[in-house]
């Protein structure tokens, strides 16, 4: 599948109601094939409505998507076997072990290989030495790091993380920093939300900030600290003059 | 989930097994009642925890994101509902024989058919119902509130066809109920089949 010229993901005039409730107002976004973009924005913004419109968890009310030249509505199935989404809930059964886990999303993904590269996904996470221990004796933590490598399984080429640093430790929340930032080097397109604002900055190429439904700044990272940005984020979230934008 | 569905299966087949004399003349009237009402409501114990889990902790996301065709998440959830039961079937027929001393065995074919065409009605219904109910804050009780009115045609025409084989009527007789359950599974399956994905959208 091919990118749409190079956009990886691309959005234009993204509306998403609830009954009268507007979740997302006309959004716009370009996201570049390898780009890291961290959206930022209060509760209610619309970030989590966002995430679940691109991974085909939610409809659009209007507007188009598309996904490496994908229509979500369209083509679904297609979309889903190219993106791998890490969320606060990390989808696995806490009744099978960690390698079963991985083997029955593995099925559901059609796997080539799938005993090989459940080990070597295992691996990656350092839980090799857990595989066979059901998820439900693992540290919030380990089950993340588990929801990893549920997510990387098929290899997608898309990554779309919404809040994936909720209720992690310092330690937890480090290894996944730099677990995200190892990924950066392959160049996935990567699109996450969090409210994490120092890691969030760290990893990205550029920052997005969503207010009430709507895009309110939107920067490349370069030249952007974690100190310079919370004064912006602060601003933009109290609806201070905009000359963040 | 098999084991608690067995347990209050067949905790029902004793009960009602004291409940009428040895040789009471009412047994043969009540029979296919007693035996469809324990099926019911073993059944909606299991049906009620179809999606409990998936939802609960999350799971149920990770089966929607998957490159899969979401009435594929309905077939193998009635499915493995369908066998849930026929197994508790399997166990407690024999025992509702036994107890109630009526002869099934005769006619192991006929009621064969009615038990797994009924049977089968009744999964497909109480998943879909059950993906519904989930969502809801009072869930436990949303199934059978669904459920129940739905089924009726169903439950009669189970009724009156199991009533038939134990008379041990004609198939002439039993045939007319056997098409109407067949016709209820055909078009709910319909329903779920058209509906799901739209029910699990925003779950």
């Amino acid at each position: 599948m091919k990118a749409e010229g190079s956009f990886a993901i691309t959005v234009a005039g993204l509306t998403k109601c609830f009954g009268h409730m507007y979740a997302l107002r006309q959004v716009d976004l370009a996201v570049k094939t390898g780009e890291f973009v961290t959206i930022f924005g209060p509760n209610g913004a619309g970030k989590t409505t966002l995430i679940r419109i691109l991974s085909t968890l939610s409809k659009s009310s209007s507007g188009e998507v598309s996904i490496l030249g994908s229509s979500p509505a369209k083509e679904p199935e297609s979309i889903r076997r190219q993106i791998g989404v890490i969320g606060h809930n990390t989808f696995l059964y806490e009744e099978l072990t960690a390698a079963e886990n991985l083997k029955f999303y593995g099925k559901l993904y059609s796997v080539s290989n799938l005993g090989q590269r459940i080990e070597e996904s295992l691996a990656e996470v350092g839980l090799s030495a857990r595989a066979a221990d059901r998820v439900r004796t693992f540290s919030r933590g380990m089950q993340q790091r588990l929801a990893i490598a549920r997510a990387m399984l098929h290899d997608p080429s898309i990554l779309l993380l919404d809040e994936p640093y909720t209720g992690l430790d310092q330690h937890a929340a480090h290894v996944l920093s730099e677990w995200l930032s190892r990924l950066r080097k392959e160049s996935r397109t990567t699109l996450m939300v969090t409210h994490n604002i120092e890691r969030g900055i760290e990893l990205a190429d550029r920052i997005v900030v969503l207010r009430n439904g709507e895009f309110v700044y939107d920067h490349l990272r370069k030249g952007v600290s974690a100190e310079d940005f919370k004064q912006i984020y602060n601003d933009l979230v109290e609806g201070k003059p905009g000359k963040h934008a | 989930m098999i084991f608690s569905m067995l347990v209050f299966s067949l905790m029902v087949a004793v009960i009602f097994n004291f409940s009428f004399p040895p040789g009471s003349e009412f047994i043969d009237d009540a029979a296919a009642g007693i035996i469809w009402m324990t099926f019911i409501f073993t059944s909606l114990l299991g049906m009620s925890r179809s999606f409990v889990r998936e939802v609960d902790k999350g799971c149920m996301q990770g089966l929607l994101l998957a490159p899969i065709d979401r009435v594929d998440i309905y077939i193998s959830k009635m499915l493995i509902n369908l066998i849930f039961i026929i197994m508790v079937e399997v166990v407690v027929v024999p025992l509702f024989s036994v107890f109630f001393k009526i002869n099934l065995f005769d006619s192991i074919g006929a009621l064969s058919a009615v038990l797994l065409l009924s049977t089968l009605g009744f999964a497909i219904v109480g998943t879909l119902f059950s993906a519904i109910a989930v969502n809801t804050r009072t869930r436990e009780v949303m199934l059978p509130i669904l459920h129940f009115p739905v089924s009726i045609p169903l439950i009669i025409c189970a009724v009156q066809a199991t009533n038939a084989v134990m008379a041990g009527q004609a198939w002439s007789v039993i045939w007319p109920w056997l098409k109407i359950i067949i016709a209820f599974d055909l078009i709910f399956f319909l329903v779920g089949y058209l509906t799901f994905e739209y029910i699990v959208e925003d779950s």
